[in-house]
């Protein structure tokens, strides 16, 4: 019984572990931990988003009129930035007076914004330190960008993560469509049976090669071919992804349609021969219709292999966090994004909890995925009897 | 008849090329494969020799060997088949023998399938937060034979599920009739029957996660490791990592490459020898059992 369930069980921890990491994100500062941002007690400007405070760090934003304060030209204040305002001397042996002349600093100068640790804030700050506010949803969900490590506020927007991951598997589906149906097709309607049994293994070995043997293969072959063939800086693209994982996906296309197609009923088939149509009519008229959820379920399947791919994806696509225009750009999918950082991010951070929030996505699209194909194969399974 | 002649030579000849399409589509996709093995061969077989299956990797990863690699993707092996197959073969009995038709039956089908759906990287994380962090077993080797232990499950269940269901029912009734429990029966009369497909699941599996990166990255592997591991709480170093890691970062990408091709034509060794041994099996138990 314990035993029988074992795979509910998994399911259930993985999400209840990927949701309790991840989930942390939204009640986090949008600042970094320890960190305020302070301004002069003149300013008006009351709020400013991730976004906004991104900018401003960038020399993006210069002047405070363009997030809703006064006229004002805005300074840059970073904590290393001190020395340039007071000596060293005034600091004190033991750093003792940085609270202090970060006061002072703050109070007299009407256009800074200033980066700094909480604890030199003291009660008599004279200065404004800017409300904290958490992370949003809509941030997330619908942000351009992606910085996970920049200062003072990291850009957790996986609209460019998750543009990746859909153009670099729906090209690839595009790519593998062609060979998948064409195989499936011989496989089951046209090989004499000694073919076939030469042909399958054949097929099921490509599923058998790992990723990363795939990953390795693209970078050294597809790449450079593909940076000669269309005159590219680098070849590193979502094309490269998309032929690798066309590759990748084919075997389960194959299989699930082949099987479909087998299905089909022997009289049928017969019959349509029988009234005189030739075997191609009945192949397009009779059988693909007839098998026709199961095309779509191998469909979806291969989509749902290409967006959970990692490995060979990691290594072809070039990782730009960019939204991409073409499909001859670097690109960045959702698991390459995963495996590349979640190394360097430490443990319990928001940059580790945005790449957990990342793998409830994957997991969820991956589960939408496999409700779909189980929902299409049953109605095909009712259409037979 | 002569506008029905036409209009048969008109259906011919699109069959004809429709079809020659199909061919040569399915035949470029054999193709691929050899591409990709005999490329892998042709550059690889030079750097493969007895000193660099047996040596540790020197001079940042440009010369030397893989050793530690191999034995590290062993021990996986070995630690994911013990969290695994005892568990995945008890679930595939259960479900085909105990569970019924029952509702139950159909949403642990769903979850198997789901299950082995997941993405593997997902496993990372998951054995990321479970295993290295709850737990506290750290980057070591029993945090990744878990993580790889859950990823194979759903291989196992299902062949082994599969391999009760092909065994003829009058077994069943048969051992019943003669007065065995159920128990013994399956002990005694389906196990032995269905065991050279459960194998079949087993061996698979050792292939699938010989193979995988994605769930070993933050659950058990190191870039470099001066010395073996003694102990389940080590961390290890493994083949796809190793030829992830001299293939895309380094000291020297051009000069560890030789190695590079060495360890992917390993690796791609190991996991279509094994799927050609099961796939022998199949077909050689499939015979065997048919002519019984």
């Amino acid at each position: 019984m314990l035993s029988g369930s074992v795979t509910s069980i998994a399911i259930i921890l993985i999400v209840i572990f990927l949701f309790r990491e991840g989930i942390g994100l939204f009640s986090s500062s949008e600042i970094e931990h320890g960190y305020v941002l302070a301004l002069n007690k003149e300013n008006t400007v009351q709020k400013l988003n991730a976004h906004q405070i991104k900018d401003i760090f960038d020399h993006e934003i210069t002047n405070w009129s363009e997030v809703g304060g006064k006229s004002e030209e805005i300074v840059l204040f970073r904590l290393n930035d001190i020395t340039n305002y007071v000596s060293e001397e005034e600091l004190g042996a033991d750093m003792e007076n940085v609270p202090q002349a970060l006061s002072k600093i703050v109070s007299e100068n009407p256009g800074i914004i200033a980066f700094i640790p909480t604890e030199y804030v003291m009660k008599d700050f004279n200065g404004r330190v800017l409300e904290e506010r958490n992370i949003t949803l809509e941030s997330f969900f619908l942000g351009k960008e992606w910085y996970p490590t920049s200062q003072p506020a990291a850009q957790f927007g996986v609209l460019p993560l998750i543009t990746g991951t859909l153009w670099v598997s729906l090209w690839a589906i595009m790519i593998a469509l062609p060979f998948g149906l064409a195989a499936a097709i011989y496989l089951s309607e046209l090989a004499k049976p000694g073919v076939r049994k030469v042909l399958k293994p054949i097929i099921e070995l490509l599923a058998g090669i790992p990723s990363v043997v795939y990953g390795f293969f693209g970078l050294i072959v597809v790449v450079p071919m593909i940076q000669q063939l269309f005159n590219l800086p680098v070849g590193e693209t979502g094309l490269a992804g998309s032929i690798i994982l066309a590759i990748m996906a084919l075997p389960t296309i194959i299989t699930v349609a082949e099987d479909a197609m087998r299905t089909t009923p022997r009289a049928m088939k017969e019959a349509s021969l029988a009234l005189g149509a030739t075997h191609w009519q009945t192949i397009y008229r009779v059988i693909i219709p007839y098998s026709i959820s199961g095309i779509t379920a191998a469909i979806v399947l291969g989509i749902g292999r290409a967006i959970g791919e990692t490995m060979a994806v990691l290594m072809v696509t070039g990782n730009a966090a960019v939204l991409p225009k073409t499909i001859l750009e670097p690109m960045r999918t959702i698991p390459a994004t995963i495996a590349a950082e979640l190394g360097e991010a430490p443990n319990g951070g928001t940059h580790y909890q945005a790449l957990f929030l990342l793998g409830c996505i994957l997991f969820l699209i991956t589960m939408v995925i496999s409700i779909v194909v189980e929902i299409i194969t049953s109605r095909q399974f009712k259409q037979q009897m | 008849m002569k506008l029905f002649d036409t209009v048969t030579k008109k259906k011919k000849a699109s069959e004809w090329i429709a079809f020659m399409i199909f061919r040569l589509l399915s035949f470029s996709i054999v193709g691929i494969l050899f591409a990709i093995l005999g490329f892998l061969v042709v550059k690889g077989i030079s750097v493969i020799s007895w000193d660099f299956l047996t040596m540790a990797p020197e001079e940042g990863m440009t010369k030397g060997g893989i050793f530690p690699a191999i034995v590290g993707t062993m021990a996986l092996v070995v630690g994911s088949m013990i969290v695994s197959f005892p568990i995945g073969v008890m679930s595939g009995i259960y479900i085909n023998e105990y569970a019924g038709n029952s509702y139950l039956v159909k949403f642990i089908r769903v979850m198997t399938n789901n299950l082995s759906g997941v993405p593997s990287i997902v496993f990372g994380l998951f054995g990321m937060a479970l295993f290295v962090n709850t737990l506290g077993f750290g980057d070591s080797i029993i945090a990744g034979s878990l993580t790889l232990g859950i990823l194979v499950l759903p291989v196992i269940i299902r062949t082994t599920e599969e391999a009760m269901k092909s065994i003829d029912n009058s077994y069943r009734t048969g051992s019943l009739a003669l007065g065995a429990t159920k128990l013994q029966t399956i002990r005694r009369v389906l196990l032995p029957i269905a065991f050279p497909n459960i194998i079949t699941g087993f061996i698979l599996s050792i292939g699938r996660v010989s193979g995988e990166t994605a769930p070993i990255l933050f659950t058990c592997v190191a870039y470099f490791l001066p010395k073996l591991p003694t102990g389940i709480y080590d961390q290890i170093m493994a083949l796809p990592y190793h030829l992830y890691v001299i293939s895309t970062s380094g000291t020297d990408i051009e000069a560890s490459r030789p190695m590079a091709y060495g360890t992917a034509l390993v690796l791609v060794f190991i996991v279509l020898i094994m799927n050609l041994l099961a796939n022998f099996l199949r077909r050689y138990f499939g015979n065997k059992v048919k002519t019984n």
